[in-house]
């Protein structure tokens, strides 16, 4: 029966896009330094607008949790996320060349940078917390244990994904190779959940008809 | 008899309470955005550290007595600049530290116009109050990241004869200071004449990584240094390098002028050598780049 793995597999996701958010945080700093330096304001910069996306996203997520949540939903959202953190690889120096140009403060150019290249990515990983939570919860009496275990389990690999993106990942590969690395996780956790809605249904159809036969 | 005991023996009193003459005293502390500042007074010397618990972290030294005396074997070294450019017109130091570099620079050249690059606020603040650290219209300091500086430079088409890369100490490198990309910036910025001398280390798993890059950018290099475990200088230009009898028959003029800052460019001649005939790093080492530039966790792999 493939609803037992249900579940463990919500949370895994969970787990990865913690896991994805927070790496591409830290390789923030990396992305930006060239045209903003490394003053303590290009933090300052990138960790406010990873704050606010999230903050969206969690908002997004709840709003879009509301109608018909279904794990290809749930999905789709990882495949989206995949996608739009890929212009982080591909078009950041332009973009950033094109800020640096236009404004002088490093302030607020790196502000503008960071917004440019991972405000939409951000709200939309961030989507998906409130989204797990609302595909996990069978009933209000468990609401705030599961909501626990989401935080648990999602902040856990937030911590993961810094600590191996900032010790490990980037002693080996380029920033751009590890975008990719990713971004190609992203879309093959929305693959696997969407081919997992499709199983979860039949078996459930023939569930039924099973049903129907034995009356 | 007793009468001239007694001042005798409060004298050694207070000797013994006070510190000795070896003591450090620590004339100021603060904590900046980016580390802990502290000036020790020590003697007659005077230093900058950045950290509290190693005693190599002396960023910067000056004997309160002599400041036109260097103190530090690096500061020296880097120096062997003038070898190839005994004339710069205009310098751009990146990293202050206590000033001094550029305090010798504008006496030595009053008429060369030097910028002062620091990313750090308080250690712009901290080198003019203890280090005698003295702007004016043709010295600046600027509190800017480097690579941002030297960005904005290459926008506003400036050119510089030297520029002095001294942004390490031991304990953190800024990664994006060290890129082929930067090192691309930074040769383009120097005048057809221009030379570049960068302070760094050799004692690390870093050293073959850097000395790959650099070459790649600048093709042969010199290496300046007396003590193979301590720090390097990496003296290179925008020109090809010229040959080492060319630079010998520079040295006696530069002798002359060097001498009374304590540095010894002779001897400094004597210990440089071409990174092309040392090769001491492998082949296949990686070019560090604005993509792959994890600096401090090469630095601390030995």
């Amino acid at each position: 029966m493939f609803t037992r793995w249900q579940n463990p597999l919500i949370y895994s996701l969970a787990f990865s896009s913690g896991f994805t958010i927070m790496g591409i945080e830290l390789l923030g700093g990396r992305i930006l330094a060239p045209f903003f330096g490394s003053s303590i304001h290009i933090w300052g910069s990138i960790i406010t607008v990873f704050m606010v996306s999230l903050s969206f996203g969690y908002l997004l997520g709840g709003k879009f949790s509301t109608r018909n949540a279904s794990l290809k939903r749930f999905g789709i959202i990882y495949l989206l996320g995949g996608i739009f953190i890929l212009p982080i690889a591909l078009y950041a120096n332009e973009i950033m060349q094109a800020i640096f140009l236009q404004i002088e403060d490093s302030r607020y150019g790196s502000l503008l940078a960071a917004s440019a290249l991972f405000f939409l990515p951000t709200v939309i990983l961030g989507m998906l917390s409130p989204y797990s939570v609302r595909l996990l919860v069978k009933n209000k009496n468990e609401s705030g244990q599961v909501a626990g275990i989401l935080y648990f389990v999602s902040t856990l690999g937030s911590a993961l994904g810094t600590i191996t993106t900032s010790f490990y990942l980037v002693l080996y590969l380029e920033v751009n190779q590890i975008i990719f690395t990713f971004s190609a996780l992203l879309l093959l956790l929305g693959l696997i959940a969407i081919a997992a809605d499709k199983i979860i249904k039949n078996t459930a159809i023939s569930v039924k008809e099973q049903e129907v036969h034995h009356v | 008899m007793f009468k001239p005991a007694l001042p005798t023996l409060m004298l050694l009193l207070l000797a013994a309470c006070s510190p000795w003459p070896g003591n450090a005293e620590v004339v100021h502390s603060e904590r900046s955005l980016y580390r802990n500042i502290m000036v020790e007074d020590k003697g007659d010397l005077r230093c900058l550290r950045f950290n509290v618990k190693q005693n190599k972290s002396n960023q910067s030294c000056l004997y309160k007595s002599q400041p036109q005396q260097l103190v530090f074997n690096y500061t020296k070294l880097l120096f062997s600049g003038l070898m190839l450019n005994s004339k710069p017109g205009s310098i751009l130091i990146i990293g202050l530290g206590g000033g001094t570099m550029s305090n010798t620079l504008h006496q030595l050249y009053p008429k060369a116009r030097i910028e002062n690059v620091e990313i750090d606020p308080a250690v712009i603040k901290v080198a003019r109050e203890y280090f005698g650290f003295f702007e004016n219209e043709r010295v600046t300091a600027t509190d800017q990241d480097g690579r941002l500086f030297i960005k904005r430079a290459l926008m506003k088409k400036q050119q510089y004869d030297w520029i002095i890369l001294d942004a390490f100490n031991g304990e953190y490198i800024p990664e994006h200071l060290l890129t082929r990309e930067f090192l691309l910036e930074a040769k383009q910025l120097l005048s057809d004449k221009g030379i570049l001398t960068s302070n760094t280390f050799s004692n690390s798993g870093l050293y073959a990584y850097e000395s790959a890059t650099y070459y790649d950018v600048f093709g042969d290099y010199f290496n300046v240094r007396n003590n193979k475990n301590e720090n390097r200088i990496i003296l290179t230009g925008k020109q090809p390098l010229p040959d080492i009898q060319t630079l010998g028959r520079r040295l006696p003029a530069l002798d002359r002028q060097l001498k009374p800052f304590g540095v010894d460019i002779k001897e400094i001649f004597a210990h440089m050598t071409l990174a092309s005939q040392e090769r001491d790093w492998p082949q296949d080492t990686r070019v560090l780049t604005d993509q792959y530039s994890p600096a401090n966790l090469l630095n601390i792999d030995k």
